[in-house]
């Protein structure tokens, strides 16, 4: 049977790029059709909202029974509401420019564009209701297949926009103009922040002023607007200061306000801040000081061990919880934003399919790249999340040797590692200085040494205030002992190892860089690159310290640039197993010519005098190190 | 595996903590108490398996036993008292139990009867952390 050309009839036109080239013969034959004739053709054939129409019948009178409006009053039209004074049929013409809408509407319907027009026009007839119950709003047009030719239509856009600020009830219009909207919006938004003008001049009290403020504050809290408001106004002089300042008045002055307010602000010690001033500029520090406040988000690592992230993440969203890939340079992070049920007791995390853990964690272990059937240490593992990503690195071949010097932390590492599925671990409660002598020759160590934690302190806020310079120092002094006897621990005539990686999750100087330059003068190790392509360099120099230039190897990372914890890492290659000794005239570094022996014997050697090496006075140490190499003739 | 046992050797006594995974402890009576931690190492071995339904899953997880109501497969043949590996729907093994009865007794029984007891689950990683071993 042939195919009748029946204009009265609409067909369904699917979606698709072909279907919209071929606009069907009743658009075609609207061009022939004289303007009225047309109209009502499209009238009769629109006023019944629905998609197929019952074929069979013929046009006019027929199309007025098919109605379930009811009768016919006009003869020819076939419909018959009361509509007609305002439903004009628009013009021919006007379909030619619209008749790209007839594309949009993808769902079956030959919206028109006469319809189009007349529904923009008056307002009142958006939501057209269809025999299947949808209703034909804008929104069925707007198919994400549609979205695209939406962008070409610019000028149709500025016409439903006017529509749904004519309408303001329809959620649907709301909802769907909103989407167009927002790409507006976001175009005005710079522009409004930008009429912030500051004009006035920013005047720094007097130190009267400031002392009355003080005991204003033992009477009453300070007012937090008014500080943070000077703290904005105190900055913008401090940028420029040589044009804003005021004049007699000493950049010491102004700093010195901006620490008190900044402290009472952000409710941190003194002591830190002008620490945390001494690192960041100063814009920074503020971006800084913010992302301290507000936590990172949730972040899990799959476990490569029993699933794969496809497999977990597909699980987890059926369970309500809406997550991400972590990033490119993992395979296997997830970033949870929020979620239905407690990330920490699916079914799933107690199978052992992944574990919680910050996403700045799984950047020492990529920076580490143990390979399979090595011995590895780590050093300060719990709760045992680095060492369960080492483990599934390595396939749970080799040996991990996990060790902690807290007897309760190390019972979630146990529990992990079982839960995990980990069985190359052995877990250990030793000190780590006392490492070389209890086990070494491994080829890689892990050191996360325990820190001061000033890059966790959106986890930890009581770090703000309870740090001062002894801790820091006293760290300091553990991370040191720490690092040599890690350095110690590692075989150097390994085939495919002798790194050590250090890391710690702290932002400030004295832990990071001096740690790394200590070693570096300390022991036959030199600085490697990370492989971790991302993340500022370290501090080649810091006030008045100048550190080894290989420094820029290591890596900071910050809450307020990586949206991670802060971290600091650092990859050693050690490349004999010889200590130096240290001269008596100057501490830098003479290594050993001895070519090193035969390892178990030489690390009971080193493991014997290790313990002697790790006492704190210097001049003891360098000592024992010329003992040392008078003894090693002989025995060699 | 021995060469893990070997290098563990080297420890010092008091601060082993523990030499690859534990899969039970022997009580004072000399009987073997299987624990969670073995059910990676056992459950492809399993021979009778029994899959949960997802609503009884959870409280599988905090241990209580398994209602006929909760059940949703078990494998043929399985004789009472027999020990099982207890899955959910997705094959994620969820822990050991002892079946309450033998699948055909299963059938005939009323929906709130126990068919599995609960012996030991996935969810203890959580609530009895510290005696994990």
């Amino acid at each position: 049977m042939g195919r009748k050309l029946d204009p009265t009839r609409k067909e369904k036109r699917g979606p698709g790029r072909k279907a919209r080239k071929q606009r069907g013969a009743e658009v075609e034959l609207a061009r022939f059709l004289p303007p009225g004739k047309a109209a009502k053709r499209r009238l009769g054939a629109g006023s019944g909202p629905a998609g197929r129409r019952p074929l069979g019948g013929g046009r006019g009178g027929g199309g007025g029974e098919r109605e379930p409006a009811g009768q016919t009053a006009h003869g020819r039209s076939g419909f018959s509401d009361g509509n007609s004074k305002w439903l004009a049929p628009a013009k021919a013409k006007k379909t030619q420019p619209k008749g790209n809408h007839v594309e949009l509407s993808s769902d079956g319907e030959v919206e028109e564009g006469s319809w189009e027009m007349e529904e923009e026009e008056d307002g009142s007839s958006e939501e057209m209701v269809d025999d299947y119950g949808a209703s034909s709003s804008e929104e069925e047009e707007l198919l994400p297949i549609e979205k695209a030719a939406l962008k070409q239509k610019p000028d149709r856009e500025g016409l439903s926009e006017d529509d749904s600020e004519e309408e303001d009830e329809e959620e649907e219009e709301a909802e769907e103009a909103s989407k167009q909207k927002m790409g507006q919006k976001e175009e005005e938004g710079p522009d409004l922040q930008l009429n912030l003008d500051i004009d006035e001049q920013f005047k720094l009290p007097t130190s009267e002023e400031i002392e009355k403020e003080d005991i204003l504050f033992i009477s009453e809290p300070p007012d937090l607007h008014v500080i943070h408001q000077r703290i904005q106004g105190n900055m913008e002089v401090l940028q420029d200061f040589g044009v804003k300042r005021e004049e007699g008045r000493s950049r010491q002055e102004y700093l010195a306000l901006l620490r008190r307010d900044m402290a009472a602000y952000y409710s941190y010690s003194d002591f830190l801040l002008t620490k945390l001033m001494d690192i960041f500029p100063l814009p920074e520090l503020i971006k800084f000081l913010e992302a301290n406040e507000v936590p990172r988000p949730v972040t899990i690592r799959t476990n490569t061990l029993k699933t794969r992230r496809r497999d977990l993440a597909q699980a987890l969203i059926n369970r309500g919880v809406n997550l991400d890939p972590l990033g490119k340079w993992s395979k296997t992070g997830l970033v949870i934003y929020d979620s239905t049920v407690p990330i920490g007791a699916t079914p799933e995390y107690l199978a052992g399919h992944y574990m919680l853990q910050g996403a700045s964690s799984l950047l020492p272990v990529m920076a580490l790249a143990p390979q399979e059937n090595e011995r590895i240490l780590d050093m300060c593992c719990a709760p045992g999340g680095k060492t369960s990503y080492i483990a599934q690195l390595m396939k749970n071949t080799g040996m991990i040797l996990a060790n902690d010097s807290s007897a309760e932390r190390l019972r979630s590492v146990v529990g992990n590692l079982h839960r995990l599925g980990v069985t190359n671990a052995v877990v250990s409660n030793c000190d780590g200085r006392q490492f070389p002598k209890v086990l070494g020759g491994f080829d890689r160590v892990l050191l996360d040494a325990p820190c001061s934690g000033t890059g966790v302190i959106s986890k930890d806020p009581a770090v703000k205030t309870n740090k001062d310079e002894q801790d820091i120092l006293r760290c300091a002094h553990l991370q040191k002992e720490l690092i040599l006897s890690a350095i110690d621990s590692v075989n150097a005539a390994s085939e495919t190892g002798g790194y050590i990686v250090y890391c710690t999750c702290s932002v400030m100087v004295e832990e990071n860089e001096w740690v790394v330059d200590y070693a570096l003068k300390k022991r036959n190790v030199r600085l490697v690159a990370t492989g971790l392509d991302f993340g500022k360099e370290g501090f080649t120099r810091f006030k008045d310290r100048r550190f080894h230039p290989s420094l820029k190897s290591t890596r900071r990372f910050y809450p307020h640039t990586h949206n991670m914890d802060g971290f600091f890492i650092a990859k050693f290659k050690k490349f004999s197993n010889a200590i130096p000794q240290a001269q008596k005239a100057a501490p830098s570094t003479v290594p050993d010519t001895i070519i090193s022996e035969p390892l178990p014997k030489k690390k009971k050697l080193e493991g014997s005098k290790a313990d002697e090496e790790q006492k704190p006075p210097q001049p003891a140490l360098k000592k024992k190190h010329s003992l040392q190499a008078r003894k090693r003739p002989f025995k060699s | 595996s021995e060469k893990l046992l070997k290098l563990a050797a080297s420890v010092p006594r008091e601060s082993l903590v523990a030499p690859g995974t534990c899969f039970g402890k022997f009580t004072k009576s000399q009987k073997f108490r299987l624990s969670v931690t073995a059910l990676d190492f056992l459950a492809p071995y399993a021979k009778h398996k029994v899959w949960v339904k997802p609503g009884s899953e959870q409280s599988f997880l905090y241990g209580n036993h398994v209602l006929k109501s909760g059940l949703g497969r078990i494998t043929e043949s399985t004789a009472q008292y027999q020990g099982v590996v207890v899955y959910s729907m997705a094959d994620v093994p969820l822990g050991f139990g002892v079946a309450a009865k033998s699948t055909q007794e299963c059938r005939k029984v009323d929906p709130l009867a126990i068919v599995v007891f609960h012996q030991a689950d996935v969810g203890e990683y959580v609530r009895n952390e510290d005696t994990l071993t």
